[in-house]
Formats: structure tokens, sequence, C-alpha cells
């Protein structure tokens, strides 16, 4: 029990996909210029991720190691299937202002690493927590991107408008913002690990 | 053998003069935009002052403080701050909201200087990259250009916006002729509007030799030639050169940006290489980009390409061919 609760927990802040290990970045940077867009990106990612990693610590002596990278795929685009699916029926605008990025889980970065590094050599239950701390830690990451994109680049929080008297920059909801503001996250982050290392 | 001290020998770099520091280089060439801030003072009133006072304290303001907190000696007196503050407030519209200087050299002062390490380690030159993030942030209050003389902001058009508009084919369907625009009786940025003190400061610096011909001259020269041969729709080479050089920032960008140490090339083969390289892209952006000037985009594409160019632009060794250069490079990388 103790070993699942480490699993779950490294992924949230010491090996935080996006921030300490900097996987995935094209759907971060793409899908976090609003709250509501970062939460749904988030949710279906981490759905993609817990699953997939379930099934193929399922499968991991099964698979042929020569072509592991293909199962893995073949197993990730199954359940990409099914969250865009379920999206379209149940949450079209969600899936409207997502676009091409829902179908692109399939080749994320952090949940096939997840699958290699981890899901591979490990069984179900470790596998589990490991996706759901991942992902946890996926949503988060999103959550603090989108917080600033939205507040600086569109002057609203989860819609709603904060202020008439700032005038929001449009560059923090677009492409140049993005890489800046995770460039600032990024050097911010590493100065308060080595003020705590030193 | 009185002069024995005539002959010292030492190593590389070689003053040439006792007082050419960076601080002294700074300032003169602050000086000598002094008569093109008089200029805008005088055509835009005193809205501009205040865009230039306010853009100045932010830039140096953000210089010290970032200093004193990373424990490093504060070097705001030497100038270097006080003109990219005062550079990106000639690339700005009279009429903005004084917050817009003043978050602009914030951005050019600490992110595309400081976060580089500071004074001759930055990539970009700072002046440009906070009018790229301004034009990217609030491109609306960036390009709302006021009428010279006018008391209430009547806003006006530059020329070049008005031809990438397809208002006015050429000058007299603008009202205007080549004296407003040596002068600067037209719309535009605060320092780009004179052309005449641009360039007189731009001889003074030439004869002081702070700045070196190669780079102003052959970007001038390439975008005029681009837009002669390229600037008219009534056909190749029937283009209205003069009016590409003096109507929009050339003159500004060419003589006081693109001529930047920190950002520009070691070497005289390589400015060349550099201006010819920024003229061209003035040139396409303003013909077929989507924006109607392109002089700002143009040096910062070109400072990406800087450390290149210094690369394949260093002179030959003294004694060594170019063959055995080469292959002894090679050898000692590998």
């Amino acid at each position: 029990m103790k070993r699942f609760w480490l699993e779950f927990v490294k992924g949230i802040i010491t090996e935080n996909p996006i921030f300490f290990v900097v996987l995935g970045l094209c759907p971060t940077l793409a899908v976090s210029t609003s709250m509501s867009n970062a939460i749904g990106m988030g949710i279906a990612a981490t759905f993609v991720l817990v699953c997939s990693n379930v099934i193929i610590a399922m499968l991991r002596r099964m698979i042929p190691d020569k072509i592991r990278i293909p199962c893995f795929i073949v197993v990730i685009a199954a359940f990409v299937t099914i969250v865009e699916m379920v999206l379209k029926a149940y949450a079209p605008a969600l899936d409207r202002s997502l676009g091409i990025y829902v179908p692109l889980i399939v080749v994320n970065c952090i949940i096939l690493g997840r699958a290699e590094a981890f899901a591979s050599k490990n069984p179900v239950l470790l596998s589990l927590a490991d996706g759901l701390g991942m992902g946890l830690g996926f949503v988060l990451a999103l959550l603090v991107i989108a917080l600033f994109r939205e507040t600086l680049g569109s002057g609203k929080l989860m819609g709603l408008s904060l202020s008439h008297q700032f005038e929001p920059a449009a560059i923090m909801v677009l492409a140049p913002g993005a890489l800046l503001l995770m460039g600032l996250l990024l050097g911010g982050l590493r100065w308060i690990r080595s003020l705590r290392s030193s | 053998m009185a002069d024995n001290n005539k002959y010292i020998v030492s190593a590389a770099p070689h003053l040439r003069k006792k007082d050419d520091s960076v601080s002294r280089i700074m300032w003169t060439v602050n000086a000598v935009l002094a008569p093109v801030a008089l200029m805008a003072v005088f055509v835009f009133d005193r809205v501009a002052l205040g865009v230039m006072l306010v853009s100045i304290f932010s830039a140096l303001l953000t210089e010290a403080v970032i200093q004193r907190s990373r424990g490093q000696r504060v070097t705001i007196s030497d100038g270097s701050a006080f003109m990219t503050g005062l550079l990106l407030a000639f690339n700005m519209p009279a009429h903005v909201p004084l917050w817009l200087p003043a978050v602009g050299s914030f951005f050019a002062i600490a992110i595309a200087k400081q976060v580089f390490g500071g004074l001759g380690h930055n990539i970009f030159n700072p002046a440009l990259a906070g009018r790229a993030f301004l034009m990217a942030a609030w491109p609306q209050r960036m390009t709302t250009f006021t009428k010279p003389f006018a008391v209430d902001a009547v806003t006006q058009a530059t020329p070049l916006m008005l031809l990438k508009e397809g208002k006015a084919a050429g000058l007299a369907g603008m009202e205007l002729d080549y004296m407003d625009l040596l002068i600067g009786f037209r719309g535009g940025a605060l320092g780009e509007v004179c052309a005449l003190a641009l360039v007189l400061g731009g001889a003074y610096l030439l004869a002081r030799r702070i700045i070196s011909w190669q780079t102003p001259v052959s970007f001038i020269v390439t975008a005029a030639a681009f837009g002669w041969a390229f600037g008219s729709p009534a056909g190749f080479f029937r283009g209205d050169f003069l009016f590409q050089v003096l109507s929009g920032g050339l003159l500004l960008g060419a003589i006081y940006m693109a001529t930047d140490y920190v950002t520009s090339p070691i070497t005289k083969r390589g400015q060349l290489v550099f201006g010819v390289g920024c003229g061209l892209l003035t040139g396409v952006i303003r013909r077929w980009g989507g924006y109607p000037e392109g002089v700002c985009y143009a040096i910062l594409i070109m400072n990406t390409a800087v450390p290149l160019i210094d690369r394949f632009s260093q002179p030959r060794r003294y004694g060594v061919t170019r063959r055995e250069k080469d292959s002894g490079s090679a050898r000692r990388a590998s």
C-alpha cells in the first residue's frame, strides 16, 4: 500500500510530467488558453493514461519486445477513440474548442512515456497509481498555465470577465505568449528547487 | 629612445582611444537621438515627451531592480538601458496610454536583456523585442497613429499603411510631398517621422566612427532597391524608392537599431550580409507581408542569424591559406 501511495504522489510534484520531466508540451501549450479547456483536456488525457497504463500492465508479459511501441499505440488509440466519441456526444462545445488536440492524445508523450517507462515493467495496481498521479500532475500543470494565460490574455477566469479596467494582452493567448510563460515558469520552478536544495 | 612606449606589444583587443568606453559611446548615441526626440515633441506636442519619459524611467527602474536583486553592480548610468527606453518610445504612436511604454520597457529589459545575462549577452535588440511584444499584445494601441499638430488626437494612418490598404497609390494620393517626409509632418511613430534628424545624427555617428557604414548603407540600399523593383503595381522597376526610404521606420532601424553592437555581426563583411538580409526581409514584409512595415521584424529575424554570419565571415588568419584554415579547424573540432 505504501508503494502504491509513493507511485501516486511522485507524479504530482517531484516528477511532474510538464514542469520537471518536460513532456507533452504540444497539447499543454495549445489548449491552455482557458481554464475550461485545460480541465477538459486534462481529464480526457488522464482517462486515457490510467486506462492504457492498466491494460498495458496486464498485457506486459504477452507483448513482444520488438513491436511493443505499436502495441502501446493501439491500446492508447482505442481509449482515445472512446474519449472522442463521448466528447462529441455529451460535450460538443468542449470538443469543438479542443479540436484536433483530442485525437492527438494518441501521440501524447506523457502517455506513451509512462507506458514504456512504467506500465510495461510494473504490476497492474502500481501502474494504476502511476497513471492517476501523472494524470493529476498533468491537470495541475495545465491549470497553472491556463490560469495565467486566461487572466492575462483575455481578462477572464472560467469564462467570466474579471475587470473592465484591465486591457488583456492578446499575446498571452497566442503561441508566443504560451512559450514565454512556459519558459518563465520552468525557470522559476528550477530557481525554487535550487533554493530548497542549497 | 624617448618614444619607446609607442611600441608596446600587448594582446588584443587594442583600444583605439582611451575614452572609448561603453558608457561614453552609449551617451553619445543618446545625445545624437536628442534632436529626434525634440522633433517628436515639436510634431506631436507634449504627449510625446510623456511617452518617452515613462519608457526611459521604466527601463532604468527595471534594470536597477533586477541587478540589485541578483547582487550585481547596478549599471543604469552607462546609458544602455536609457537608450533601450528611448528607442522603444521612438517605436510607439504618440497617443498611447502611459502604461504601454512602461510595460514595454519592462519587457525589453527584463525578458529580452536581463534573462539572457544583461548587456552584451542578449540575442535580440531589447527595444525591438519590446516593440514586437507590444505589437502582439495590444495591436490596436500600437497601430493607432495620430495626425501631426492635431490638438485633440485625430487619428491618421502612416503612409505605408495607406499604401498597404490600397487607399493611396503614391505620395500624391496622401496629400504629402517629400519635404513632409523629410521633416516629419506625417503620421507615424515618435522617432521615425523626422528623416532629416535621423540622417544627420547617423552622419555624426559615422564621422565619430561609433557606427560603421556597412550595416546602414547596405540595409537602406537593399530595401530601396527592392521597393524600386517590386514596389509598384504598375510593373517592375517603377516603384518609388525615395518614398520607401523616407516613409517608414527604415532610417531609424537601419542607423540606430541594426547597428547595435551586441546584436549585429562583428566583421565588416558580416555587417554587409546582415544589412542586405535586413533590407530584403523589410522589402518582402512591406510588399507581401501582413504588416505595412517590416523593419522591426526584419532586424529581429536577422538578429538570430548573427552567430552564423559571424562564424562564416571570420577573417583569414595571417599566414594561413583558406584550405589550411578549414582543415585545421575541422581537425580541432573533431
